[in-house]
């Protein structure tokens, strides 16, 4: 089998500690984001290397690795590109994004480019309906895209440039981001405090504000009551 | 565009939503400043159970789809049962239209981890699980940074501010499976295992994360817990109506001006969201929504005045699931649409139960066949008797969610069916166009 690096070893041995004593199964899930860490994607290594830090069978992490979406089963590129497609983006346009995105790449859906910088997929709802339609780069959001702005996003990926995500920090790769997958903080420096909220996450508020609206006002020391004085009421 | 009337702005409740508009909310020194940690400190101060009894005062259902009662959900934890307890926070989210708890743990996510803190001394739970879907990655890096900060000022760990509470808190990552958002799926998949669900009962409440009593909330509801700590249960159930109390985010996306989240009074209707939202796109009219993401059932332009509160769209004929209002219209297909949703369904069945398994690969195949201009009349029938054995015959409620647009859409637009059928309507697909197909 391929050789794990002793960072990741390490790694290994830090995730089961998150987890109660004889539980340590529950690691499984941040440990198979840890291998892909190393190698881009879950290898029979990968499997291998997770049933012998849990002490469970490969079969069983197989089962689990073909699972989930996100555990990749052939190399990967350096960018993961991910286009929803489910039914609010697809009418907005996500369907179209995503047959543009393929013909530009010469790809089709969990399959990447030659030159090994990107992976297209269609994803289903991605959870930003209101940025729609949304693209995302190593799971880092793009919004309100259309054929041409995504284009222009992945050709810009493979000349090497790290277009800003319109909410995220800047960008790192998909094997980087395994890492966080993993459970790890993303030690860039002020990567974390990076990406605005967006307008639309902010509209309700916004207008409230501009209108001078709030909430009903509370007293924070409003008493809890306890039982005994619930009794006597 | 139009502007919307301030009788109607009037409606606006920022209470979860106030502090994402503050740039470093999500730093532990801001959140402090902006009445961070009071109610956690208030909290440790009252006994337990009268923390489950506020919440049960409160009214607060949850707010991750099926609304149930937080309180009495944390009431039925059995307590000196000698096993550990648990809290586990549903962040996996991902029904399709749903947009408010990702942002939510961006912007303020110690309001997460403080309600964290507060329902785990009130279970009597000393370990908390925060599952987050997989690709929410910068929620993710938000979250996992202000827990650590968390950590280091005292609120979580041994012996949380002098109180003799103790408290430890993972976040989780999901790895990209939309079934993990069922609370036993979750489980199973908090557990190292497919994502698949669990038969019940047993219930979570006695037999939930490794078998011992547990918890499963969305983040909306145990966001919501400070709030009430601090400001009391009546001061929360003056927002939304007496069934359905407080505030709740709606979140407004597809064909009109405006899409964002919108905090209101649980109550609120579509008529007022939409102009809150100034009005639908020009040159689009209302046709079809979902009250609450795709496992709804679709509403109508008949139902703009429907309250949406729990009981009112329930009485409607569909569910208020997560308010997550997708907004579609007369440019919109619903045949279309409710395919697309159902090539969701049958990506993320997890393949468990039969009738949710097979049943959505079929309708599938049944609704290819009628946009591509080869649908049949007897397809409408196999389609409405294949939800009927799909509905309430799963373990979980992915499949029953599966029937929502297609028992709605062919209630309401039949039509728009029988004119593909009927050749009205051009094909919508040709064979090299399925995308989503896999």
């Amino acid at each position: 089998m391929a050789d794990f690096s002793d960072a990741t070893r390490e790694r290994a041995r830090e995730i089961i500690a998150r987890y109660p004593e004889g539980r340590e199964r529950s690691a499984l899930l941040p440990l198979l984001h840890l291998v892909q860490n190393e190698q881009g994607q879950v290898t029979p290594a990968g499997v291998t290397f997770c049933a012998e830090q849990l002490g469970i069978t490969k079969a069983q992490v197989g089962a689990v690795a073909t699972f989930y979406t996100m555990y990749k089963r052939r190399p990967t590129g350096e960018y993961l590109v991910s286009v929803c497609t489910n039914t609010l983006c697809d009418v907005l346009g996500g369907g179209d994004i995503f047959r543009t995105l393929s013909e530009d790449l010469g790809v089709g859906h969990d399959e990447t480019t030659e030159d090994g910088k990107i992976t297209l997929e269609h994803a289903e709802c991605l959870a930003a309906c209101d940025y729609g339609p949304v693209v995302t780069v190593n799971y880092d959001f793009y919004d309100e895209q259309t054929p041409q702005t995504a284009s222009d996003l992945v050709t810009r990926l493979r000349n090497g440039e790290r277009p800003q995500p319109t909410r995220g920090p800047r960008l790192c790769t998909l094997k980087e981001m395994a890492l966080q997958l993993a459970g790890f903080p993303d030690d860039r420096d002020g990567a974390v405090a990076e990406g605005p909220a967006g307008a639309a996450t902010l509209r309700g508020l916004q207008l409230a504000q501009q209108h001078g609206v709030t909430a009903p006002s509370y007293d924070p020391n409003t008493p809890i009551p306890s039982a005994p004085a619930k009794e006597a009421k | 565009m139009t502007s919307p009337r301030s009788e109607t702005v009037a409606k606006l409740t920022p209470v979860l939503t106030k502090r994402w508009g503050v740039p470093d909310a999500w730093k532990i020194d801001t959140y402090e400043k902006l009445e961070g940690y009071l109610a956690l400190r208030k909290a440790l101060k009252a006994h337990p159970d009268d923390l489950i009894a506020l919440i049960k005062d409160s009214g607060l259902r949850g707010r991750g789809g099926a609304g149930f009662p937080t309180g009495m959900k944390w009431g039925f934890i059995p307590q000196n049962d000698g096993k550990p307890h648990y809290l586990v926070v549903n962040a996996d989210e991902g029904e399709p239209g749903t947009c408010k708890d990702l942002p939510l743990m961006t912007s303020d996510p110690h309001a997460l981890i403080e309600g964290v803190i507060i329902a785990c001394y009130a279970i009597r739970s000393n370990r908390a699980f925060i599952y987050i879907r997989g690709e929410a990655v910068h929620a993710a890096r938000r979250l996992r940074a202000a827990v650590e900060d968390a950590y280091k000022r005292g609120y979580l760990g041994k012996n949380i501010l002098g109180s003799g509470f103790d408290l430890d808190l993972v976040v989780h990552s999901g790895a990209g499976a939309y079934i993990c958002g069922e609370e036993t799926a979750l489980l199973d998949s908090l557990e190292g295992f497919r994502g698949q669900p669990r038969l019940r009962p047993p219930f979570p409440a006695t037999h939930g994360l490794y078998a011992c009593p547990t918890v499963v909330n969305n983040v909306g509801t145990i966001a919501s817990v400070p709030h009430i700590v601090l400001g009391g249960a009546a001061w929360w159930k003056s927002m939304g109506t007496e069934k359905s109390s407080g505030p709740m985010i709606y979140s407004l996306s597809g064909r009109i001006a405006n899409p964002g989240q919108y905090e209101c009074g649980l109550g609120i209707t579509l008529r007022e969201l939409i102009e809150l939202a100034g009005g639908m796109k020009p040159g689009h009219n209302l046709k079809f929504w979902t009250p609450g993401g795709s496992s709804t059932p679709l509403l109508t332009a008949d139902h703009m005045d429907v309250p949406l509160d729990f009981e009112s769209v329930a009485a409607a004929g569909s569910i208020l699931g997560t308010t997550a209002t997708q907004i579609f219209s007369d440019q919109d297909c619903p045949v279309y649409a409710t395919y697309k949703w159902l090539e969701f369904y049958h990506h993320e069945s997890c393949g468990k139960c039969t009738p949710c398994r097979e049943g959505n690969y079929w309708m599938v195949r049944i609704y290819r066949r009628i946009l591509a201009g080869e649908g049949t009349y007897e397809d409408l029938d196999t389609l409405l008797d294949t939800c009927d054995n799909i509905l309430g015959r799963s373990f979980c409620g992915l499949g029953d969610g599966a029937t929502s647009p297609v028992t709605s859409s062919l209630q309401y637009f039949k039509q728009d069916y029988l004119d593909y059928i009927e050749g009205r309507t051009a094909p919508r697909l040709r064979s090299a166009e399925l995308v989503g197909a896999h």
